[in-house]
């Protein structure tokens, strides 16, 4: 999802906590369409907790926009809890599939690149090969770019999760921009 | 007990205090109606749009502080709500908008009168919902009740599928609500008003900046305690008029684009700008970048969303206005008390006495030259007394009534600010009559918006809801004729609308009203005596105003405060370098 606003910013991931309802996507989604923010990447799923959903979004923006969207976001009466993970504080990972051109001399090639890389092959076909990785956001970027060489036929990645360091959980942290 | 899921939808309304629905029926929300026949209390007020009924629901929320309810079916029903919905999101009016959707089953199909309607409404309403289970209903209810009335108030949608409404259930109250997301901060942190209060002693130049928070939350008796504590200047946004008396020599009256050249300057000079319950909204800050420019700024408000967004913060307080500005006036009283006193800030009051003596607003009613709109709103609140009830549209008529009515009591000026709605007045006016019958509830319309809702005249007469509408007739859409004699070099477009049609006269008294004129100055007096004296209908005053008049003071769209522009010659005294600022 992009619109005019986009870039500029640096990469915020931040992770929200929502009530499992109908229509909390779309309300979630709505919200940063409707303020002009770009999400560079979303993923959604279960949690811990029945009834509660996690949504991980990756943002481009400032620090200003970034509390003004944190803001509006808790604004959502579905909207349980945002945390915003300082850069270095979290673990981030994400899934990606790619199918990449594979013939001849480059077979071995893109099989040893996924050896360095170790991520697996999931499929294989004549002319192709299937690459199944898991990683930090810029492991998958290493990967991508020498794989560019040989030709992307398809790709698909998951955008990336999130979960802080150390012992605590989601509801037990202090949201950066609380009430001040 | 046994309930379909209609009447468990009146009981719970019942239970919430529900007084009155504005609405209109039709397929999918009939379940509704047919439990009414066997009574409830209830009352029903059948409108002739569905945009009336929103915008009644909201009138009668502004007049009362209670939560105003509407009603439509699906489909054009619901749609048709979607402007005063999004009206009262603008505003934090505390709405409950409840429309009827097609059966469970054919949900998604493009039923007949099917509309997404939670869908279209979710970026105006503050929340809603979609009902699928006749047992959800009490309890939906009351969550929605509940979170259009607390925290910011807004608008909430209950869309309620016809199979739902149908459906049997057994009837329950809930005892709790259960919104786990939502936990508005109403209690002001004490360390920070305190720092907020040693920047007030410290000030030079103090402005209480006052939006319609103060009113929403009933905070006017806390604002007039810090104001006359502090000795504090206020200015009152056009959504808070009347949260300060204008008869306050404290009060500065109105900022803003159309705002008066004391309340605008002062904010510019100020030092010290406390903002209470607003949202630094582009019509009053006109250019931020050069808002307030000296100004440290405390920020008050319930959305802490709001604090920080436009404009950057010494000190921000999240809460309810009435809880933090009791707190600031208790706070300021003792640290005055152990300093000796009130700071000395005589200068500066005087700076502001001598701007209002000198550029109060103005306009020249010849007695024998065309009527001016203006001529007409002070005449209208010289007859009138303090408790009468202002409503507006949208345009100079508008600017005219803030400008030059003399509000004294909070909830006695109703208007659209934020979205501002054309049409909003005339259903505005009756909603707030039916939440204040007891009062005159005057609405001062253009000629343009009360073409967009009149037809609510025949409710009027139905219902027996009577109210006043000043039509200030100038035969243009004013305001938008003004903005193209200013900065579209006087090329006229799209703006004609003729005087004549409709005749507003014969129009009123097609609708069952009573139809008054006035077309000369030497008339006024005797057309407003006689529409006060009318009690038992609904009057309609057509007030033939100038066409050329235009709204003075005038910040240009996007121009900064202190380039505000006095009169149409383009006098601007800060232009003036024997006008430099006292700092
Ligand atoms: C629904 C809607 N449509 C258009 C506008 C744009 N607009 C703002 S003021 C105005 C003119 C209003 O005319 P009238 O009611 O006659 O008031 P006047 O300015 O003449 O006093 C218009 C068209 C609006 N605010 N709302
Ligand atoms: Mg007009």
């Amino acid at each position: 999802m992009s619109n005019a606003t986009g870039g500029g910013g640096t990469l915020h991931t931040i992770s929200v906590l929502v009530e499992d309802k109908p229509g909390v996507l779309t309300r979630v989604a709505g919200l940063f369409s409707a303020r002009g923010f770009n999400i560079d990447s979303l993923a959604v799923g279960p949690t811990e907790s029945s009834g509660l959903s996690r949504m991980t979004i990756v943002i481009n923006v400032d620090t200003k926009p970034l509390e003004q969207i944190t803001k509006q976001l808790n604004k959502l009466i579905n909207v349980i809890k945002i945390l915003e993970h300082e850069p270095g504080s979290a673990v981030e990972r994400e899934l990606m599939l790619v199918k990449v051109r594979a013939s001849g001399d480059d077979r071995a090639r893109v099989m040893e690149i996924a050896e360095v890389f170790r991520v697996n092959i999931v499929d294989v076909t004549a002319s192709t090969l299937t690459l199944e990785a898991t990683g930090k956001p810029d492991k998958l970027e290493a990967l991508l770019s020498l794989l560019d060489d040989f030709g992307i036929v398809e790709l698909s990645r998951t955008g990336r999760i999130a979960l802080g360091r150390g012992d605590r959980g989601i509801k037990e942290r202090v949201l950066r921009a609380a009430n001040d | 007990m046994k309930v379909t899921g209609a009447l468990a939808l009146l009981r719970a309304l019942e239970h919430e205090g529900v007084e009155v629905i504005f609405g209109i029926p039709g397929g999918a929300s009939m379940p509704i109606y047919d439990p009414l026949v066997d009574g409830s209390s209830i009352r029903h007020i059948l409108c002739r749009h569905e945009q009336g009924a929103g915008h009644a629901a909201e009138g009668y929320a502004w007049a009362t502080g209670r939560v105003g309810v509407c009603m439509a079916t699906s489909g054009p029903g619901g749609t048709n709500l979607v402007t005063p919905i999004a009206d009262a999101k603008m505003d934090s009016v505390p709405i409950v908008a409840i429309t009827g959707q097609v059966p469970t089953p054919v949900v998604g199909n493009d039923a007949f009168q099917e509309a997404d309607i939670t869908g279209i409404t979710m970026p105006i309403t503050k929340h809603n919902f979609l009902v699928k289970d006749p047992a959800l209903i009490a309890e939906t209810v009351r969550e929605a009740f509940h979170i259009a009335s607390t925290g910011r108030p807004g608008p909430v949608l209950i869309d309620l599928p016809k199979d739902v409404l149908l459906a049997e259930t057994t009837w329950s109250w809930p005892e709790r609500i259960n919104l786990p997301g939502y936990k508005p901060t109403t209690k002001g942190n004490q360390r920070q008003v305190v720092e907020a209060v040693k920047l007030i002693m410290a000030a030079e130049r103090p402005v209480l900046y006052v939006g319609g928070g103060v009113i929403k939350a009933d905070a006017h008796a806390e604002l007039a305690k810090l104001a006359t504590v502090g000795r504090l200047p206020v200015v009152t946004t056009l959504m808070a008029r009347g949260a300060f008396p204008d008869s306050n020599e404290l009060c500065l009256g109105m900022p803003g684009m159309h705002g008066n050249y004391t309340a605008v300057t002062a904010i510019q000079k100020s030092d010290v700008l406390v903002a209470l319950g607003t949202r630094f909204d582009d019509r009053v800050t006109g250019k931020l970048a050069a808002f307030a420019p000296y100004a440290k700024v405390i920020h008050v408000d319930i959305d802490p969303a709001e604090i920080g967004k436009n404009r950057a913060v010494e000190v921000p307080i999240v809460g309810d206005c009435k809880d933090v500005i009791a707190k600031l006036a208790a706070e300021l009283d003792a640290r005055q008390h152990e300093a000796g006193g009130v700071p000395d800030r005589s200068a500066w009051l005087g700076q502001l006495t001598d701007w209002q003596r000198r550029f109060p607003y103005r306009y020249d009613q010849q007695p024998d030259g065309p009527l001016k709109p203006q001529y007409c709103v002070e005449r209208l609140r010289a007859l009138a007394d303090d408790d009468t009830i202002v409503v507006a549209g949208v345009g100079q008529h508008q600017m005219y009534a803030s400008q030059y009515w003399r509000f004294e009591h909070p909830r006695h000026w109703i208007n659209s600010g934020g979205l501002g709605t054309m049409g909003f007045a005339v259903p505005a006016a009756m909603g707030a009559k039916v939440g204040q019958p007891g009062k005159r509830v005057l609405a001062i319309d253009g000629d343009g918006c009360f073409q967009m809702t009149a037809q609510e005249l025949a409710t009027s007469t139905t219902e027996k809801i009577p109210f006043i509408t000043a039509i200030l007739n100038n035969g243009y859409l004013g305001m938008v004729r003004q903005w193209q004699e200013l900065f579209f070099a006087e090329r006229y477009s799209g703006v004609y609308l003729d005087p004549d049609v409709p005749d507003y006269v014969k129009l009123a008294e097609a609708y069952g009203a009573v139809g008054f004129r006035a077309d000369d100055p030497g008339e006024v007096d005797a057309v407003i005596e006689k529409a006060f004296s009318v009690e038992d209908r609904s009057v309609v005053i057509d007030f033939r105003v100038d066409p050329r008049e235009m709204v003075f003071p005038m910040v240009p769209a996007g121009a900064s405060n202190d380039d505000i522009i006095l009169d149409p010659e383009g006098a601007s005294p800060t232009s003036d370098p024997s006008e430099a600022p006292i700092l």
